[in-house]
């Protein structure tokens, strides 16, 4: 078989990849592992946490998904995709072991080498798991390259927080901060935080504004309310990071969807530091 | 680059020859316009022709073509619309177009099926006349240097011809009794007097430089809540525009069994859903909104980013919209100038 020939002359040929374990991680939002199938592939396959990759389903289509799983451990990848459309309904009707397509990785990703030694702070607002959970646990798999390592974690309802055993399972380690808010409470059972994302800020330990990376992902509206609190906390613009979404058709700067002023969120993003927003100010 | 003569009787005489290595394309007549189609009658040429509907792109990236056959095997590339083509008659600012595309086409990740029909294609260039609607000698793409084969020159009596590669010169030598290699002074004045007279010819004069900053000067102008209150989001000014590559994928015929075809098919910014991802969040749901990132993308972005804008001011925006939203109403309202166009008018009526 001669694909992988094939996808480096032709960008747009997806690799064959198969679902290894599919659940479902709230209502409508499910996790899937999975693996391409060509053994040699699946091991070559190099990305940087923040970079996503587009998913195939013959007959609906495809679409661009964050990678949330961690370079750190190769062989699989993982996403976390909510159902919204046509992609990612098809998506849904598919069960373990079932094939589907997948090319990438695509875009910029996350500055790893200029956060190695500083703080890292990441503040997540419901979906913004998918891609801050990969620089989160490379973070911690390279644990001894970053200073202090916090996350702040807001969702809706305890149902609806992405991930949720697996964070409150990294409460207990005593080398990351990490606070969990829900906005409101209805199980009766919660034990962390009730309130928005933002009412987490003053649980937060002194921070060194020159020396940290604060990274934000979460629904548009939430973009201006963390940010205004990265910049109460003296936070220097190009050391906010936030990784946008955009229709894109086929992650190689090509469609022309992801368009903003003179670049494309499939090249040159979907990481932007919060200078490059006010700079070309459409991106939020 | 070797510049030699070629008789007006001889032009046909050349086209037959060259039209055995490969389809000959040309612009011929459709209704009061024109169009690049297949010519096997070569009277049929229209050699006097300002701009076609659309632009010759269409032969590199079809507005609807298959990229893939997909069976239970995988995925097979479809490259059968790429064919051996010869395309005669195209205008400088059109060569200029596809020199925009192939800078395009190639940074980052190479597109396979624009590279692959632009190699299979040979560029026989035509020297043109501006009428009002030209500006391309305010975007400098009214000559042309490079990005052909040969390049014909019509002096009324002869052409001049440039031979600008290898393929070109193949072509010449198929029957190079057809050609004289000897021009007089008489030829070469002729020639001047045709550039002089040319350049004169442009009525159009846009200072594209300018733009980038007046752009962002003029970013919450109320002139672009104007244009978007007139423009019908049709797509058109994009679909004609020379310099546009945007477009979509779509599967195709999986009923049933697993074969299908990926398509693809031009798109346009100015569509309401272009900027639309699952789920509904349209980041450019205002027209007003897609209207400025055309033309920021052509008149901001590129001049800031390359030094020229992606306008080869070919006109086809201007005889297109029919609201009159274009490069060069645009442009001339972020100048300051007054404009006369259906948006204006249209403005001014409904503020009243």
């Amino acid at each position: 078989m001669n694909s992988k020939n094939l996808t480096q002359e032709n960008p747009f040929i997806p690799e064959p990849a198969r679902i290894v374990r599919t659940y479902p991680l709230t209502e409508d939002v499910k996790f899937f592992q999975v693996r391409i199938v060509d053994m040699e592939r699946a091991l070559s396959f190099k990305y940087n946490p923040g970079q996503f990759a587009m998913i195939s389903v013959l007959g609906a289509g495809e679409a661009p998904f964050s990678i949330s799983s961690t370079p750190s451990r190769p062989g699989l990848l993982e996403f976390c995709i909510r159902k919204v459309g046509s992609v990612t309904k098809a998506l849904f009707r598919l069960k373990e072991n079932d094939l589907i397509g997948v090319r990438g990785p695509y875009g910029n990703g996350f500055p790893i080498e200029k956060m190695i030694g500083k703080d890292i702070l990441i503040v997540v607002g419901g979906l913004g798991a998918a891609p801050l959970r990969s620089v989160l646990l490379y973070c911690l798999d390279n644990r001894d390259h970053f200073r202090r390592v916090s996350m702040l974690h807001g969702a809706k309802r305890p149902a609806e927080m992405i991930f949720r055993e697996e964070f409150l399972a990294l409460k207990e380690r005593e080398d990351l901060e990490c606070h969990l808010a829900v906005d409101e409470d209805d199980t009766g059972i919660w034990t962390e935080n009730i309130g928005v994302v933002t009412t987490l800020f003053p649980k937060l330990e002194q921070i060194d504004p020159a020396n940290i990376y604060a990274l934000v992902c979460g629904p548009p509206v939430m973009y201006k309310f963390v940010i205004k609190e990265f910049i109460k906390l003296k936070i220097p613009k190009d050391q906010i990071l936030m990784t946008l979404e955009r229709r894109m058709k086929c992650g190689v700067g090509k469609c022309g969807h992801c368009a903003i002023d003179y670049i494309y969120t499939c090249l040159d993003g979907p990481v932007f530091t919060y200078w490059d927003v006010i700079h070309m100010r459409e991106l939020i | 680059m070797r510049i030699i003569k070629l008789n007006k009787d001889n032009l046909f005489p050349f086209l037959a020859i060259i039209s055995e290595q490969a389809k000959l394309w040309a612009p011929v007549k459709k209704g009061e316009k024109h169009v690049f189609k297949i010519v096997n009658d070569f009277s049929q040429i229209e050699m006097n022709t300002t701009r076609t509907i659309l632009p010759p792109r269409k032969i590199f990236l079809p507005p609807y073509f298959s990229m893939f056959n997909v069976s239970e095997k995988g995925y097979k590339e479809d490259f059968s619309y790429v064919t051996k083509k010869i395309l005669f008659g195209i205008h400088p600012c059109d060569i200029h177009a596809f020199l925009i595309q192939d800078s395009f086409f190639k940074q980052a990740f190479l597109d396979p099926y624009y590279l692959k029909a632009r190699e299979n294609t040979l560029i026989l260039g035509l020297s043109c006349w501006p009428d009002e609607n030209c500006f391309a000698k305010s975007t400098n793409t009214h000559v042309i240097e490079e990005g052909f084969d040969l390049f014909f020159t019509d002096l009324e009596d002869f052409f001049l011809v440039w031979i600008g590669s290898s393929q070109g010169d193949d072509l010449i030598r198929l029957k190079p009794e057809l050609f004289d290699e000897n021009l007089t002074d008489k030829d070469i004045q002729t020639y001047l007097n045709w550039q002089t007279e040319r350049d004169k010819a442009y009525q159009q004069k846009i200072n594209f430089i300018a733009l980038p900053d007046l752009m962002e000067l003029k970013y919450n102008d109320p002139l672009w809540e104007k244009l978007g209150e007139a423009c019908l989001a049709c797509g058109s000014c994009t679909n004609v525009c020379p310099t546009c590559n945007c477009y979509n994928i779509m599967d195709k015929q999986f009923l049933g069994g697993k074969d299908g075809k990926i398509i693809r098919h031009w798109d346009a910014c100015t569509l309401e859903e272009y900027s639309e991802v699952a789920g509904g969040e349209n980041f450019r749901g205002k027209r007003s909104d897609r209207l400025k990132l055309w033309y920021t993308h052509k008149l901001q972005a590129y001049i800031s980013k390359y030094g020229k804008p992606s306008c080869v001011g070919c006109g086809r925006c201007v005889v297109t919209c029919p609201v009159g939203i274009n490069v060069l109403t645009v442009a001339k309202a972020l100048l300051g100038e007054e404009v006369e166009a259906f948006w204006s008018r249209l403005n001014k009526e409904v503020t009243k």
